[in-house]
């Protein structure tokens, strides 16, 4: 009996009216957990009842406390009929099974009903008495502690990362039961979203107990999904990264020089969403074998090295015991690891070598139904073969570990699209477990390598390269390679020396297919999706070089699947590394010299190319500084001879024999044109609009170049849904459509928010779907984060004077408390001036300076195409006119750097309001302090109307249940006892409409960390270091206004 | 390409004070977009007329929402959906209960009724107004009625209490209350020169003194209706015009403390008697409730319109005011001193502010 649950219900308001004679109602309630029910006294005629009941309890093992919710129905009493129900409530209580998170849930909770949204709220107190409970073979997995955030979080130390878990449980679907036919929409509704809150339960304890075998203690940026398989069933998956944390035990406030304690300098204090990476595999391949099982496998040669992480068994069975752990960290633990995978996407320092790019592989499958869901073995096995292929993609890559790992679905009928990506990338060690240290490693970790850079240096062996790639000495220290180009799925590390500001970067495009069945719809998809992914890459690298910029971050690509259409879906971030060399320009080239006004046309062309690409840098404020044996004056946009890159041509071959540099291969990136398709792409290109002035975006948790937070934010979703006239469906009118839709969201966004400049919007996340034929769905979450814009003109102004500085600025840049930097070590100085600090700085935060300072490189050759590539481009050639050309300007940028430390921007204003619940995708709160971690957020909801008019369409529909949706979670935080959700994420936002019957139905999915946060305002001794002048107006208590 | 669905929730609810502004103004989306267009927005944001279509059409939606937990302004305080900032709450209740004095000159004194309600089309018409937002203010006066009538203690405090109002726009409410409870007459045309100002500084005196809330605080209604006895003591009052000896008495006491003291002395001499008719004339009516209606045309006809026909200064007018309510101390026959002064100070009040162009 390892379990006593004891829960109280108080009160009720605002109920709605049961009784139209009376106008009242008369409430009682239901507290069922497991099988055991109890009910309430009922509250006679009264639409705020005060039930103030005994404490309910019940006994329970602690196994049915991490899988069952505790369910709460409100009901009306109806003497001569059955009673009506006037909506539910289900509480997770896994939040109160670890002994650091919260000791009790109370407060007022949305009661809600799946046909009728919100109907007043009930007011609730739940305590949970665990006994201990020795028992070593037990099925629970209470006290693991679980984190969506993809870093460590802010309030621990990692001292161990062990590696990858995974879990997914498969059941029928409730919605597709026979019975479903007889019972109402609300029954059915409750049972899927039961169910749901159960599967996600076992999920959790079942990956709780891997963490447990692994000897972790935590998961850190844990991810389920849902996959509505229709037919074939309900899946819940789940991957994330075990750890061992450790609590910071510092009261931070009392530093007086800087606001955080030194100590959470070990922290990453970075998070960044989950991307997904794009260098590509596809599953292709068909094999028809089983019949009607489609899997394909079409290998793109996608960089991805795995270092180190301990995978966990994929079939989910048991993880590894210790004993063979043990052996295994004898050896080279890394290899071992069936997955050496990572969900985080920031790491503390040090901890990442060096990144050898962006790792995907994809693989188009047939549902079919699960027969027996207590063995999943089939979803296990297209999974492990996803994941077996990016880590031999990174191997390929001289990498032994992937970050930034995720993986995702698109369904459509019994297809089903599984992708996987993430950066390969080569791991210190020393994280992973106690103790050990990797020989290989060692030797790539020299120490007098500047760590701004280091991890841009390539993994892989220069002489016997996985992909053609152009490699140049480091910018920054001139004495190791890095590519000349890098896409990666995680942030950018806090150490990185940046210049200038970052943008989002999207590739948008759509692809019509054939209506087709079963096997041929698969095969169909599966030969479109290497042309998408080379398109969306092509497209990615072209907006990148007209951004003047060389790295990506965060990169994610979506494809989804539709009845007639594709859609691919790729966000990053750009940046400008000052490692890397400057990105050449773009120049077109006709293909018919003889038609001279085409040749005008392409010369007008490339002005205008030319001078977006001039005006980027001077809007992003890329300035690298020149070296100095560089020719005076070569600004980017001048095409140079000597290192012009032609490519995709087949007459550039003695182009190509100009270069100088030590790429000897061919470039691989290529931008695909016909006549049409040229002008089209290239037009495309320059319609993208810069976000308006006082506006910056990034999908990253933090914008590059950005540092001055304030304290407003405003996250927010977007949803938009159009229907294309089936007139015009051909693929230039469905990219064009597909790029409005986008860049129409995005403006308005820019519009909606604009009393906030100048603010930054972050953690930008698109998903798109296709949930019927002609229609496209988009869903934009977000948040929006004032800066100060004082300090940002400030930092522009000296940009280019200081340039020693600048690297250690770029870290605090970085970091949400910037100041934590001054006292504690400035972990990746990256010039020598700064050693005798980073060590004794080190010193104190117990790390080693030798691996602070490490680097490796790794380059990314993200966008090196492999053979298929080759293999497309001869196809596309065929049609090819026009081309266009790489040109790359050698100029080399040193670290540049504006050395003013920055202020800590966070106004004084208190939030004032109690109830204020914040909201954010990021890891962090900007001007506050994460004090507690309550535990995580995970809840699903289901919506069905049949009175859409009624209730306003569509848009009043969706509209109100997102809004609703917001509240409950809101209300789930605060009787927690929290402030605040970091890390959220709507990760599932499922729309179906049938406007002839008047009916609507959606389906949510969110999750996140539920946290206490403090002002930093409230902690702050005041301090020399904050000149106050700096309040700025913008600052309003966390009120957002248009 | 036509967008089905287009909407966007933020965490926290956001407000635009221009576009609420043009939604309780009662502008549909297409109209409300033209006009802000018209105010340069596009220019200064570089926005296009699909964004701005967008962003109305949603805001509209919020507000839409926010409707109806803007009738009972509590809710919006402690409910969950929407999370909105106290200072905001404020704004939209404020703003929402807030209403047009074109709009309410027209429906002060009148029943709220259904009937009413469908004389809003000409309200509409005749004040420029539209419809959408005459509705809007008419049930929110209709709302505020129906919610404090019959309740205990201080009207103004009641409306606060329940609508979360300003103090001053709570005492607006009240005026516009207590006048459709008694349903005071508005409308005539003698009396359109009148603002509701007037009216509610009049509506304001006469619930401090003229109510039962004057004399019993522990009364339903206390604010809104008339204290009937008071009313059906005030006939008493009539001994001063028909007593013959009581009037000269009264005439004289006031034309000597004034004498010298008025430009218009002359004329107020002759029309005293007139004057003090209409006044204790007035008085003596208000036991029928259809003369209470007519209170304030009876005022302007008996006492404002005789002045000013004779051009008397304000000033002029308070001192005559003045001296005559206080003359009537002096008089020794007269034993309704109490009565005159509740009476006599509130209209003195009423009449000092109602004298005007």
């Amino acid at each position: 009996m390892p379990g006593k649950l004891k829960v109280k219900i108080v009160a009720g308001r605002h109920l709605p009216v049961m009784d139209r004679a009376s106008d009242l109602t008369d409430a009682f309630v239901e507290v069922k957990f497991g099988n055991t029910t109890f009910k309430t006294d009922v509250c006679l005629k009264s639409l705020n009842p005060q039930w103030n009941s005994e404490w309910f309890k019940f006994e329970v093992d602690d196994e049915d406390l991490q899988d069952e919710p505790l369910q709460i129905t409100v009901l009306d009493h109806d003497t001569y009929s059955a009673n009506d129900a006037i909506g539910k409530v289900y509480i997770d209580i896994d939040p109160l099974l670890y002994s650091e998170a919260a000791t009790v849930i109370s407060g007022w909770f949305p009661i809600y009903d799946t046909i009728h949204g919100i109907r007043g709220e009930i007011n609730v107190v739940v305590k949970v008495d665990l006994f201990n409970d020795l028992n070593r073979f037990r099925q629970s997995s209470c006290g693991v502690k679980f984190f969506c955030t993809t870093s460590i979080p802010k309030c621990y130390r990692a001292v161990i990362i062990h590696g990858f878990v995974e879990e997914l449980v498969v059941n029928e679907d409730p919605e597709y039961q026979w019975i479903d036919r007889i019972r109402t929409p609300r029954a059915s509704n409750e049972a899927r979203q039961r169910l749901i809150s159960l599967m996600s339960g076992e999920l959790q304890r079942k990956i709780g107990l891997k963490v447990l075998e692994m000897r972790g203690n935590a998961v850190v940026g844990y991810l389920q999904c849902f996959d509505l398989e229709g037919e074939s069933g309900l899946v819940v998956r789940a991957i994330g990264t075990a750890c061992t944390l450790d609590k910071l035990s510092s009261p931070a406030a009392f530093l007086p020089a800087c606001n955080s304690p030194s100590k959470e300098m070990k922290e990453s204090p970075l998070v960044h969403p989950p991307s997904h990476g794009c260098r590509s595999t596809h599953n292709s391949p068909i094999h028809t074998a089983t019949g009607s099982r489609l899997t394909q496998n079409f290998s793109v040669s996608v960089p991805t090295l795995i270092y180190t992480g301990m995978g966990s068994g994929s079939a989910g069975k048991e993880g590894g015991p210790f004993k063979a752990l043990l052996r295994q960290q004898t050896q080279s633990a890394l290899e071992q690891r069936e997955f050496p995978f990572f969900t985080l996407t920031a790491f503390p320092p040090g901890f990442l070598v060096h990144v050898g790019g962006v790792v995907s592989a994809r693989s188009v499958k047939l549902l079919d139904r699960i027969h027996n869901p207590d063995e999943p073995e089939t979803r296990d096995a297209w999974w492990a073969e996803i994941r077996q292929e990016i880590k031999s993609h990174a191997k390929a890559l001289g990498c032994h570990a992937v970050v930034g790992y995720s993986e995702s679905t698109s369904i459509c009928e019994e297809v089903c699209i599984l992708s996987a990506s993430g950066t390969a990338a080569v791991l210190n060690p020393r994280f992973l477990q106690d103790g050990t240290v990797e020989g290989c490693l060692e030797q790539r970790l020299e120490e007098n390598l500047p760590a701004g850079c280091g991890f841009c240096h390539i993994p892989y062996d220069e002489l016997n390269m996985p992909f053609p790639a152009h490699l140049t000495h480091c910018y920054n220290c001139r004495k190791q390679k890095v590519p000349d180009v890098l896409f990666t799925t995680i942030d950018l590390p806090v150490d990185a020396t940046v210049i200038g500001k970052g943008c989002l970067i999207q590739a948008r495009l759509c692809r019509l297919k054939k209506k087709a069945q079963a096997e041929a719809n698969a095969t169909a998809i599966s030969n479109l999706l290497p042309f998408m992914e080379y398109e969306v890459h092509t497209q990615l690298m072209n907006k990148l070089k007209l951004k003047g910029m060389n790295a990506l971050f965060g990169l994610r690509i979506q494809i989804s699947v539709g009845e007639n259409m594709l859609m691919g879906l790729a966000s990053a971030t750009g940046v400008y590394l000052a490692a890397l060399p400057t990105p050449g320009g773009i120049q077109i080239a006709g293909k018919t010299p003889n038609d001279g006004s085409y040749e005008q046309h392409i010369s007008h062309m490339q002005k205008k190319i030319n001078d977006t690409i001039a005006k980027n840098k001077e809007l992003y404020e890329i300035n690298p500084p020149e070296m100095s044996e560089e020719i005076i004056g070569s600004p980017i946009p001048e095409p140079r001879q000597r290192s012009r890159l032609l490519r995709s041509q087949s007459e550039s071959s003695d182009e190509v024999a100009e270069l100088d540099l030590s790429h000897g291969k061919k470039d691989a990136f290529v931008l695909e044109i016909d006549d049409t398709d040229a002008m089209e792409d290239v037009h495309s290109l320059l319609t993208d609009v810069p976000p308006p002035s006082g506006f910056y975006s990034c999908n990253t948790e933090i914008m590059p170049g950005i540092n001055n937070w304030t304290s407003e934010i405003q996250m927010f979703t977007s949803v938009r849904v159009i229907r294309l006239s089936s007139l015009n469906l051909t693929n230039q009118a469905l990219n064009k459509n597909f790029n409005d839709l986008c860049e129409n969201l995005l403006k308005s966004l820019y519009f909606k928010l604009r009393s906030m400049i100048p603010c930054c919007l972050c953690h930008v996340n698109f998903t798109v779907s296709l949930p019927e034929d002609e229609l496209i769905q988009v869903t934009v979450t977000a948040v929006a984060i004032t800066f100060d814009k004082n300090q940002a003109l400030q930092t522009a102004k000296t940009h280019a004077e200081k340039s020693l500085q600048r690297a250690s600025t770029d870290n605090e840049e970085l970091l949400q408390f910037p100041l934590e930097l001054c006292s504690d070590s400035l972990p990746s100085h990256p010039f020598p001036p700064a050693k005798e600090h980073l060590e004794s700085a080190s010193s104190n935060s117990g790390i080693p300076a030798a691996q602070r300072a490490t680097s490796v490189d790794y380059s990314s050759f993200a966008d090196r195409c492999s053979s298929w590539i080759e293999l497309i481009k001869l196809k596309a050639q065929t049609i090819r006119r026009g081309s266009i050309k790489t040109t790359v300007t050698v100029e080399k940028a040193s670290p540049v750097g504006e050395g003013n430390f920055r202020n800590r921007s966070s106004p004084p204003c208190a939030n004032s309001t109690v109830g204020v619940v914040k909201m954010t995708p990021l890891s962090f709160i900007p001007g506050a302090k994460i004090t507690k971690y309550l535990g995580i957020i995970n809840m699903f909801f289901i919506r069905e109307t049949t009175s859409l008019r009624e209730e306003g369409g569509v848009s009043g529909f969706l509209h109100a249940f997102i809004a609703e949706v917001f509240a409950m979670v809101r209300a789930h935080v605060a009787a927690l006892g929290g402030n605040a959700v970091v890390s959220y994420i709507m990760k599932q936002c499922v729309f179906m409409e049938n406007p002839n019957k008047n009916q609507a139905q959606c389906l949510i999915n969110v999750s996140g960390d539920a946290v206490v946060f403090v002002r930093e305002s409230e902690l702050e001794v005041v301090s020399t270091q904050q000149p106050t002048a700096n309040c700025q107006p913008a600052c309003a208590g966390g009120e957002v206004t248009t | 390409m036509t967008s089905e669905l287009d909407i966007f929730v933020g965490n926290t609810t956001l407000i635009d004070e221009d576009v609420y502004r043009l939604w309780l103004d009662g502008y549909s989306v297409s109209d409300a977009v033209a006009l802000r267009v018209r105010s340069g927005i596009l220019e200064q944001t570089g926005a296009t007329a699909a964004v701005l279509q967008s962003d109305t059409m949603d805001h509209y939606r919020t507000f839409h929402m926010l409707e109806r937990l803007l009738h009972a302004p509590p809710k919006l305080l402690h409910q969950l959906i929407f999370q909105i900032p106290p200072s905001r709450q404020a704004l939209l209740i404020e703003r929402y209960y807030a209403f047009d004095e074109a709009f309410v000159r027209e429906v002060l004194g009148k029943k709220l009724s259904k009937g009413t309600k469908k004389d809003l089309d000409d309200i509409s018409t005749k004040t420029g107004i539209t419809l959408k937002s005459c509705r809007r203010q008419f049930d929110n006066f209709k709302r505020v009625f129906k919610v404090v009538e019959e309740m205990r203690g201080s009207l103004v405090d009641n409306i606060q209490q329940h609508f979360l109002l300003s103090d001053r726009l709570a005492r607006d409410y009240a005026a516009i209350v207590f006048f459709a409870n008694n349903r005071f007459e508005t409308g005539k045309k003698k009396l359109q020169y009148l603002s509701f100002g007037d009216f509610a500084f009049c509506a304001e005196l006469m619930i401090q003194n003229w109510t039962l809330g004057a004399v019993d605080s522990q009364v339903d209604d206390m604010d809104m209706d008339l204290d009937k006895e008071f009313l059906q003591d005030l006939k008493e009052l009539k001994v001063l015009v028909a007593d013959k000896d009581l009037l000269d008495l009264h005439k004289s006491l006031v034309c000597t403390a004034l004498r010298g003291k008025l430009g218009v002395f002359s004329e107020m001499e002759a029309n005293f008697k007139n004057l003090s008719r209409g006044l204790v004339n007035v008085a003596a009516k208000l036991t029928h409730t259809k003369d209470v209606r007519d209170l304030f045309v009876d005022l302007v006809e008996k006492f404002i319109e005789p002045c000013r026909s004779d051009h008397w200064p304000l000033n002029d007018v308070r001192l005559f005011l003045n001296q005559y309510s206080a003359s009537v101390h002096s008089l020794d026959g007269f034993r309704h001193q109490a009565l005159w002064d509740r009476y006599m100070g509130t209209l003195r009040g009423c009449l000092l502010r109602l004298y005007h162009d």
